[in-house]
C-alpha cells in the first residue's frame, strides 16, 4: 500500500523532471542548429537527459529526507529534482550563471547542493565511494541517515562500484546502490559488456540483498526502495537495487544513435512510466483535472526557474581563480612555529 | 619540412581523425597482432571519431568494445603487449585515467625497467584531451605534464593530420608504451568544428615521424614560441597578428613530450633570444617549466626573455567566461610574445 500523497509526490517529481528536460533540450539546441556545435548556444558542453528514467529517482527519493545523501552520475537531473535540489539555482548552474549552485564552475554533470544532500560526478561509478562515506559518517555519529548512490547499468563493471559494495557490506553501512538499467552504455548494449543480465545479482558476491524491479513502475520502485532504505536506516546494512528504465533519447544531445536499432528506440518511447503512475493515481481516486493541475504547477515552476536562470548574470572571468581552496594559501611564510617541544629520550 | 612544401606535392587533405585511423588501419592490415580496445570504439567509431570505419573492416575481434572497466582493459592491454601483441587501448577522455592509473604508471610504464629490460610493453594508449567547449573540470584536461613526468612512457601529441598519421605509425611500431594524446578540437568532428590548420595534405603511403623531432611550424627571428596540440594553431594565429607589427615569431610544435627535442628549441632560442612556452595544461610543475628549464640548463646565456602561458592552477571551470579566462587564446600568446619582445 502506498499513500496517495506519496503517489502524488512521485508524480510531481516525474512530470517536473520530464518537462524540465524538454525545456532544457529546447534551450540547449538554440544556437546549435542547423549544424550542431557543442560549444554554441546558451548551454554549451555535453547534456545527458534522463527522459524515461524518472521512475527510479522518484520511487527511491520519496523515502529520503533532506539530511540523507544522494549521489548521481552524469545523468543527474531527475535524481536532483526528486531529491529536492533548488531548481532555480540548478538551472542557473546549467546555464553557467553566477548564481548557479556552483557559481558556474560545475555545469550539468557537476551539481552540488549540500542543503538537499545531493552531488553528482561525471566519472563513471565515482559517486559510489562518497555515498559510502556519507553512510559511514552517519553510522559513526549514531545518526540514522541514509546514503543512496545512483548509477547506470554500464557502471556496474567499474571497480569503484564493486569495491564500494564490499566496503558498505563489511561495515554494514546505511547505503543503497540504485542501478538504473536503461540497457545501453552510450553505444554498448548491456549484453556486450556483461554476462550478467540482472545487475542485482552482483549483490550476492558481497552477501547483501539484491533486488531488481523489472519495469519502470514508480510504485514498484517505491515498494522496493521502502525495504532497502528502511533496512539501511535501521542499521542493517546496504542493498543493491536495480530498476529497469528506458533511454528515450540519445546518450547525450547530438548523439546520432546510428548504432541503435530503430525498434529499440520505438520500444523505449512507447513505454510511459509517467502515464503508468497516472493510472495508479486514478485508481486511488484522482481525476484527470487533478493530474492536469499537478502538471500545470510543474510547468509553472520549471518555466519560472528557467526564466530566472537566464536573467542571472554570467560570472566574471576572474571568478575562475576562486574556490580552489576554502582557505587559499596566502603566499609563502618564512615564520617558524614556536612550539616548545618536550625533549624525547633519544 | 614545412607544411607549405608538402602541400605542393600532395593534394589529398584529411582531417586529423581520418589520418589517425588510416595509420591504425594500415598497421592492422600489416600485422594481425595489432588490435584496438576501448569504449564505444566499435559501432560508434569512437566518440571523437578515433576509430571510424575500423569495425567494418576488421570486425569485433580486432575492434573491441569493452566494459567501462578501465583498470581491467588497460591492464589487459599491458598483459597482451607483454605477450608480444601490439594492442592499442583507448581512454575515451584522458581525464578518466584516474580510475586506471595503477595499470598505466605502475605496470605499463615500469615493467620494462623493473624487469631490467627482460619485459617490454609495445602498446599504445590513446586518449582524447582538451577543453574549449565547456565540458568542465572532469572532461577538459590535457594532463600532458602528468604523463610526461612519470618515467617509462613516450608521450605523443599531434597537431595536424600529417603529423597524426606519421606519429601513429611510429607509436604502433614502437617497442615501448606510447601515450598518444589527440586533441578533440583538432579531430575534425562534425559537432566540434576544428580551427583552420589541422586538416592537411596526407600521403596515402605509410611514413613515420621519429619521436623527439619537434617541427618548426613557422620560422621567425624575433621570438621562439614552443607549444603543442591545439595551441600550435593558436600560436600560429598569434604569429600572424604579430607579423603585422613586424614581430617575427618562430613557432615550434613539440609533437612529442617524451622524448623532448631540446635541440630544436635551443637552436631557435640561440637565434631569437626570447622564449615563450604555451601549454593547455596546468602551469605549475608542467611542460612550461620543463621546457624553460631545459633551455636554461645549457643555453642560459641565449635567454634574454622568458614567458609562459598556461592554464593557471585551477580545475577547468564550466561557464564560458571563466573557461575562456583560463585556457590560453591567441591574444594571450600575442601579448606574451610582445612582453618578451619589449623586455
Ligand atoms: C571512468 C569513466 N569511463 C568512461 C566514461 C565515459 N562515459 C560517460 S557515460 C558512459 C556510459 C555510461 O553508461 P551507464 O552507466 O549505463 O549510464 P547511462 O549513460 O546509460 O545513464 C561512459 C562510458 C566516464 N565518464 N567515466
Ligand atoms: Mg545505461
Amino acid at each position: 500500500m502506498v499513500l496517495v500523497s506519496e503517489l502524488r509526490e512521485m508524480y510531481e517529481d516525474m512530470v517536473t523532471a520530464r518537462y524540465y528536460e524538454e525545456r532544457l533540450q529546447e534551450e540547449y539546441l538554440e544556437g546549435k542548429q542547423p549544424a550542431f556545435d557543442i560549444s554554441a548556444g546558451p548551454i554549451p558542453g555535453e547534456l545527458h537527459l534522463a527522459a524515461g528514467q524518472e521512475a527510479a529517482a522518484a520511487g527511491v527519493c520519496r523515502h529520503l529526507r533532506d539530511d540523507d545523501t544522494a549521489t548521481a552520475p552524469h545523468r543527474p537531473h531527475h535524481v536532483a529534482i526528486a531529491k529536492g535540489v533548488d531548481l532555480k539555482r540548478m538551472t542557473a548552474e546549467i546555464f553557467g550563471r553566477e548564481n548557479g549552485l556552483s557559481s558556474g564552475k560545475g555545469g550539468h554533470m557537476h551539481l552540488f547542493d549540500p542543503d538537499a544532500g545531493f552531488a553528482c560526478s561525471g566519472i563513471i561509478a565515482q559517486g559510489c565511494p562518497p555515498a559510502v562515506g556519507a553512510g559511514l559518517a552517519a553510522k559513526k555519529r549514531n545518526e540514522d541517515g541514509v546514503a543512496v548512490a545512483f548509477l547506470g547499468e554500464g557502471a556496474i563493471s567499474q571497480g569503484a562500484f564493486l569495491e564500494s559494495l564490499n566496503l558498505a557490506a563489511v561495515q554494514r553501512l546505511p547505503v543503497v546502490f540504485v542501478v538504473e538499467d536503461n540497457d545501453w552504455a552510450i553505444s554498448m548494449p548491456k549484453g556486450r559488456v556483461t554476462d550478467v543480465a540482472d545487475g542485482s545479482q552482483r549483490a550476492a558476491g558481497f552477501d547483501m540483498p539484491g533486488v531488481r524491479v523489472d519495469y519502470d513502475d514508480a510504485t514498484a520502485v517505491y515498494d522496493a526502495a521502502r525495504e532497502a532504505v528502511g533496512r539501511a536506516r535501521a542499521g542493517n546494512g546496504p542493498t543493491l537495487l536495480e530498476v529497469q528504465v528506458h533511454r528515450r533519447m540519445g546518450h547525450f544531445m547530438g548523439d546520432p544513435e546510428s548504432y541503435r536499432p530503430e525498434e529499440d528506440v520505438e520500444a523505449a518511447q512507447a513505454r510511459d512510466s509517467i502515464e503508468r503512475l497516472a493510472e495508479d493515481l486514478r485508481g486511488a481516486g484522482l481525476e484527470d483535472d487533478d493530474l492536469e493541475a499537478i502538471r500545470e504547477d510543474a510547468r509553472e515552476r520549471v518555466d519560472e526557474a528557467i526564466e530566472w536562470a537566464k536573467e542571472q548574470p554570467e560570472p566574471e572571468p576572474d571568478a575562475a581563480h576562486e574556490d580552489v581552496f576554502v582557505n587559499p594559501p596566502s603566499g609563502v611564510t618564512t615564520e617558524e612555529p614556536t612550539h616548545e617541544l618536550a625533549g624525547g629520550d633519544d | 619540412m614545412a607544411q607549405e612544401e608538402r602541400r605542393q606535392v600532395i593534394d589529398r587533405e584529411l582531417t586529423m581523425s581520418r589520418a589517425m585511423v588510416e595509420a591504425i588501419a594500415h598497421e592492422m592490415r600489416a600485422d594481425d597482432e595489432v588490435f584496438y580496445m576501448g569504449e564505444d570504439v566499435a559501432d560508434y567509431g569512437g566518440i571523437f571519431d578515433s576509430t571510424e570505419g575500423l569495425l567494418e573492416e576488421f570486425g569485433r575481434d580486432r575492434v573491441m568494445d569493452v566494459p567501462i572497466s578501465e583498470t581491467a582493459y588497460l591492464g589487459a592491454a599491458v598483459g597482451a603487449a607483454q605477450e608480444g601483441m601490439r594492442p592499442v587501448a583507448e581512454l575515451m577522455f584522458v581525464d578518466f585515467f584516474g580510475v586506471a592509473m595503477d595499470q598505466i604508471y605502475n605496470q605499463m610504464a615500469k615493467n620494462t625497467y623493473m624487469s631490467g629490460g627482460a619485459v617490454n610493453v609495445p602498446m599504445v594508449l590513446t586518449a582524447a584531451v582538451g577543453g574549449t567547449y565547456n565540458d568542465a573540470a572532469q572532461h577538459s584536461q590535457t594532463l600532458y605534464g602528468t604523463f610526461a613526468h612519470l618515467p617509462g612512457m613516450k608521450v605523443v601529441v599531434p597537431s595536424t593530420a600529417y603529423d597524426a598519421k606519421g606519429l601513429m605509425h611510429n607509436a604502433i611500431q614502437d617497442d615501448d608504451p606510447v601515450v598518444y594524446l589527440f586533441h578533440k578540437r583538432l579531430m575534425g568532428i562534425g559537432w566540434m568544428p576544428a580551427p583552420d590548420g589541422p586538416k592537411t595534405p596526407v600521403p596515402e603511403e605509410e611514413y613515420t615521424i621519429p619521436f623527439g623531432s619537434a617541427d618548426v611550424k613557422r620560422e621567425g627571428d624575433d621570438a621562439t614560441v614552443v607549444t603543442l596540440g591545439l595551441h600550435v594553431h593558436r600560436a600560429l594565429e598569434a604569429a600572424d597578428a604579430l607579423a603585422e607589427d613586424g614581430i617575427d615569431a618562430e613557432v615550434i610544435d613539440l609533437r612529442t613530450l617524451v622524448p623532448l627535442d631540446t635541440e630544436t628549441i635551443r637552436e631557435s632560442v640561440a637565434k631569437t633570444g626570447r622564449l615563450v612556452v604555451v601549454d593547455e595544461d596546468y602551469r605549475s610543475y608542467g611542460v612550461t617549466g620543463e621546457v624553460i628549464a631545459s633551455v636554461a640548463e645549457d643555453g642560459l646565456a641565449d635567454l634574454e626573455a622568458v614567458e609562459r602561458v598556461a592554464v593557471p592552477d585551477v580545475p577547468l571551470p564550466y561557464a564560458r567566461p571563466m573557461e575562456n579566462e583560463v585556457v590560453p587564446d591567441s591574444d594571450d600568446i600575442e601579448s606574451a610574445v610582445r612582453s618578451a619582445y619589449d623586455a
